[in-house]
Formats: structure tokens, sequence, C-alpha cells
């Protein structure tokens, strides 16, 4: 099971064994990982599901779509180049190890 | 429609439940249970109809759009072998591929960054209403509140012209009650429905809607080719059809939850910043869109339920939202629920693309009443309004006290 480490805002960290095929943000919430809200479900429409990921990582995840791109324009934290939506993040094997850091807001 | 004489596949338990009865409308909730615990797959007998009431089937088929179509209709009539009432829409009754075109449009035009802008007014506009309805005292929270708000926002946001703006509600009862079958209430909205449709057609066109709304936004959207100047109309009568009714019915949910249980209530104004989680709690408790029908587009098996091609299954997205299956106490409405995952706007590529905008008004209106009422107080009987689509209240008499 790869391991997704997620870095909260006030620096306490959680390390989550992470099934493959389900994504980040699937993750998140069935863990307690409540700054992740996830309005929409996982549905790409929300950008409530907002992360900043490891900039070692970054690099190693899909390239994201137009309407990713899109929708991060409207997140509430400010968008900084490593952000990306979790929903749209769906974890590998490769992806053992990734670490994600959450933003202090999602609306 | 449904030809007589149809039956269901072997193994599917035959329902005698109307689902569009006033009866059912009344109380639905045990009827919903009824239908969970019936099986995954039902059959209603009296429209000769498939149903799914269980979370885990209605989110299956809500994400199957090949398998599960919207092109056919989706109400009960089968556009395949019945004319639509209307010109057929070109977003909700429509499938991949082509789906994906006028969805991008409606989603870049309520997108998260355009709800950053509208944010400021919809939350002034929110708190000057309760400053009225504070001093006011006694009022009915459906006309003076869940209309009133929407209609003090929403139509403004579009860009309508102030007149004729009291069509847009019998319009969108028009249209929910369209989905249904063949019923009174479906055969009276149509008989009344032509000033209504001929108010709509003419406020979708391009100069008939202020620069810089979401109607102007989609027109401008065929100059740079998105999508034709033909189908620039259909996509604002979507939001005309969709954008107020429902968040009428939302905000009265909101608003008769939070005067029913007082523990919830008393949680919210401990902490406002609940306001959104509690709108969208109320969503997922009174779920005021109740249901919506999908087409199949081959023989598919659900859950060990045959179905034969061209059959139509009736979502129950309420019953959905309530099953236990999926939720803990379904029954309990609760301000700090994680509520992600209710279907009530839906699921998949069809989930409601104007649910940000549904959220705003929302959380405006709740946190306006958290931070400035200290009470609220039902002073007379809660009427219900009836539609095959959209369930919520005609009215809520209710008295408010300043914090
Ligand atoms: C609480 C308020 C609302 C509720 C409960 C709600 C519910 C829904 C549901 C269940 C669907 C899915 C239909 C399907 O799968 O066939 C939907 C789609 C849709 N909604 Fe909403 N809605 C709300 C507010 C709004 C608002 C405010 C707008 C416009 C600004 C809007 C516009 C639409 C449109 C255009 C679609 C079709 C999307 C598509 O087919 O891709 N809705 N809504
Ligand atoms: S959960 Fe809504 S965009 Fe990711």
């Amino acid at each position: 099971m790869p391991t997704i480490i997620f870095n909260r805002p006030d620096n306490r960290s959680e390390r989550i064994d992470a099934s493959v095929g389900a994504s980040v943000m699937q993750v998140a919430t069935t863990h307690g990982v409540d700054e992740i809200v996830a309005e929409c479900g996982g549905n790409a429409m929300c950008a409530t599901c907002h992360v900043y990921v490891d900039e070692g990582w970054i690099a190693r995840l899909a390239p994201m779509s137009e309407e990713e791109d899109e929708l991060l324009h409207g997140v509430a934290a400010e968008r900084l180049p490593n952000s990306r939506l979790s929903c749209q993040i769906k974890i590998t094997p490769e992806l053992d190890g990734l670490i994600v850091r959450l933003p202090d807001r999602q609306i | 429609m449904s030809t007589s004489g149809f039956t269901p596949s072997a193994g599917v338990p035959h329902m005698d439940i109307d689902p569009f009865s006033i009866e059912f409308f009344e109380d639905p909730h045990p009827a919903h249970e009824v239908l969970r615990e019936a099986g995954p797959v039902v059959w209603f007998d009296k429209w000769n109809v498939y149903g799914v009431a269980r979370h885990a089937e209605v989110h299956a088929v809500l994400n199957d759009p090949l398998t599960f179509c919207s092109s056919r209709g989706v109400g009960l009539s089968d556009f395949a072998k019945e004319k639509a009432w209307r010109p057929q829409s070109i977003i909700l009754e429509a499938d991949p591929p082509e789906h994906a075109r006028t969805r991008a449009v409606l989603s870049r035009v309520l997108s998260p960054t355009v709800m950053k802008q509208l944010r400021g007014s919809f939350v002034a506009a929110a708190e000057s209403r309760v400053e009225a309805l504070l001093a006011k005292g006694s009022f009915d929270a459906i006309a003076d509140l869940a209309e009133a708000y929407p209609l003090s926002v929403f139509p403004d946001a579009l860009g309508l012209k102030p007149e004729g703006r009291e069509n847009l509600l019998p319009y969108a009862s028009l249209v929910f009650n369209s989905f249904g079958p063949p019923n009174k209430l479906r055969q009276d909205a149509i008989e009344r429905s032509a000033p209504h449709q001929a108010y709509v057609a003419d406020q979708c066109q391009r100069e008939n809607l202020a620069p810089g709304g979401f109607g102007a936004c989609i027109h401008a959207r065929a100059d740079a080719g998105d999508i034709t100047a033909a189908e620039a109309p259909l996509l604002v009568r979507s939001l005309l059809s969709a954008g107020l009714d429902t968040t009428v019915n939302g905000i009265g949910a909101a608003v008769y939850c939070l005067a029913r249980f007082p523990d919830q209530w008393a949680r919210l104004r401990s902490d406002p910043t609940l306001a959104r989680n509690a709108f969208e709690e109320a969503v997922r408790f009174e779920s005021p869109v109740q249901t919506f029908f999908r087409t199949t587009t081959r023989d598919v098996e659900i859950s060990g339920s045959r179905i034969g091609e061209g059959e139509k299954i009736l979502m129950f997205l309420a019953a959905a939202n309530r099953d236990p299956r999926r939720w803990d106490r379904p029954d309990e409405y609760d301000v700090t629920r994680k509520t992600s995952g209710h279907v009530g706007y839906g699921s998949g590529i069809h989930m409601c693309v104007g649910q940000l905008v549904a959220r705003l008004e929302g959380e405006a209106v709740l946190s306006a009443l958290a931070k400035r009422v200290s009470a609220i107080e039902i002073t007379g009987p809660a009427t219900r309004r009836f539609n095959n689509t959209l369930r919520g209240l005609e009215s809520l008499p209710v008295s408010i006290k300043a914090a």
C-alpha cells in the first residue's frame, strides 16, 4: 500500500496508507484529514480539495487537465506553481511516499 | 411515455407505490425506506419503470452516462418515442461527447473564480434581507426569505431585465413538473405554460441580457466559437430553468431545518463558519431535487438485476441521501456532518453546474441569520408545495428575534 504524507498548516504531519486507484482526496476525506473539504465529491467542480504537492514530487504526477488548471484559478488559498486538486491525483504504486502540504483554507 | 404491458425482468420486486402522487409527496421518507429495503432495483407497476433508491446504485447509474443516457430525457417521457414538450436541453438532456462542449461553457461561466467576484454582493444582499426581516419580526420564511433572497440576487447576476421576472418561478415549476408522468401536476403546468415560455424565449436573446451577467458571458462564448449563436440562448434557458427554484427550495429547506432543530441552530450560532456546511446538510437531508430519470442504451445488469435496452430508470436522490448503508444517523440533520458524497446535486458529468452559486446563496443567508438572529420560532402551520421533482414548502410562518 503506498503511503501518502499530509503536512497540515499547523505543521502536524499525517502518514496514511492509501489504496491504489483511489484519489488523494478520497484518502484524505476517509481518514479525517479535515483540511480537504471536497464539496463536489471529486467531480472536478468545486476547487475545495486544493493541495500543494512537494517540489520533489510535482514532476512525477500525471499532468493536469485544462479544467483543473481553470479551477485552480478559483482556489481560496494562494495558488502556487505546485498547486493541484487532490481529487485529480490518482494513487499509483509509484506514488508511495508522496508528500502534500494542506492550505489553511478551501473556501 | 411508458407502454403498458411491459414487465420487469424476473426477481425485480414490484412496487404498487406511485412516487408522483400527492400522498407520496406529503411524506416520502417511509416510502423511500420501503423502496430501499425492497431491493437494489425495483419496478413501478403504475408507470412501468425501474427505480433505484440506494446510494450505491444511484451513484453507479449517475456515473455511467453511456449506459444510462440523458438524451432520451431525464423525465419519464422517452424522447425516442415521444416529442419533447420544449426543444431539448443541450446540456441536461445531452450525452457524451456532445455534452462536454456545452458543459465546459457553463462551468466557466459559473466557476470558482466568478464566485469570488460575486461573493461580496451576495453576502451584502443577504445581510440587508435579514435586517429587514428583523424589523418585521414575523414573516413567511418561504415568500419573504427563501424566494425573496434568490430573486434579489440571481436574476441580476444573470443580467435579466426587470420586466417579466414574475414568470421565473412559474416557468421553473413547469420545467420540474414536466419531468414527472402525465399526472395532473404535469398536465396543469403545461396547459398554463404559454406566457412563461414566451417570456423565457425572449429573455434568452442576447439583446435582452445585461453586459457582464452570466447570460452575456454565455453569448460571448459563441463569439469565441465554443458554441454556435443558436446554442447560446438554449444555455441561458438552462440557467433560467434550473437556477432559481432549486435554491429557493434549498434555502427553504435549510431554514425549516434550523427552525425545527434548535440544538443545530445553537451549534450554528456558536460557530457561524458552519453556515456553508449547514446549507449543504440541508440539501442532503431534504433533497430539494428529489428524482431524475435515465434511459438504458443497452442491456445491462445492476446489482444482479438484468435490465433491457430502452428502459427508463428513476433515481431517488433523496432516498440515496438517507441510505443507512452510506450514512450514519441518516434521518438526523447535523450541521457538522461530513456531507461530501451526497447526491443532492447529482454526481458525475451532469452533477449540478450551478452548485457553487447555490452554496454561495445558502451560505450567505445562513451566515447572516447566525450572526444577527438569536431565535427562530415556527408560528403557524408549514404547508407543502407539490411538484413532480422539487420538494419544498408553500409557506412557513416564523418569527425571529435579534441577537
Ligand atoms: C440547491 C440548489 C440546487 C440543487 C439541489 C440542484 C440539483 C441539481 C441536480 C440533481 C442536477 C443533476 C441533473 C442530472 O444528473 O440529470 C443538476 C444539474 C444542473 N443544475 Fe442544478 N441544482 C441546484 C442549483 C442550481 C443553480 C443555482 C443553477 C444555475 C446557476 C443550476 C443549474 C444546473 C444545470 C444547468 C444543470 C445541468 C448540468 C448538466 O447536465 O451537465 N442548478 N442540478
Ligand atoms: S473535490 Fe471538488 S474539485 Fe476536487
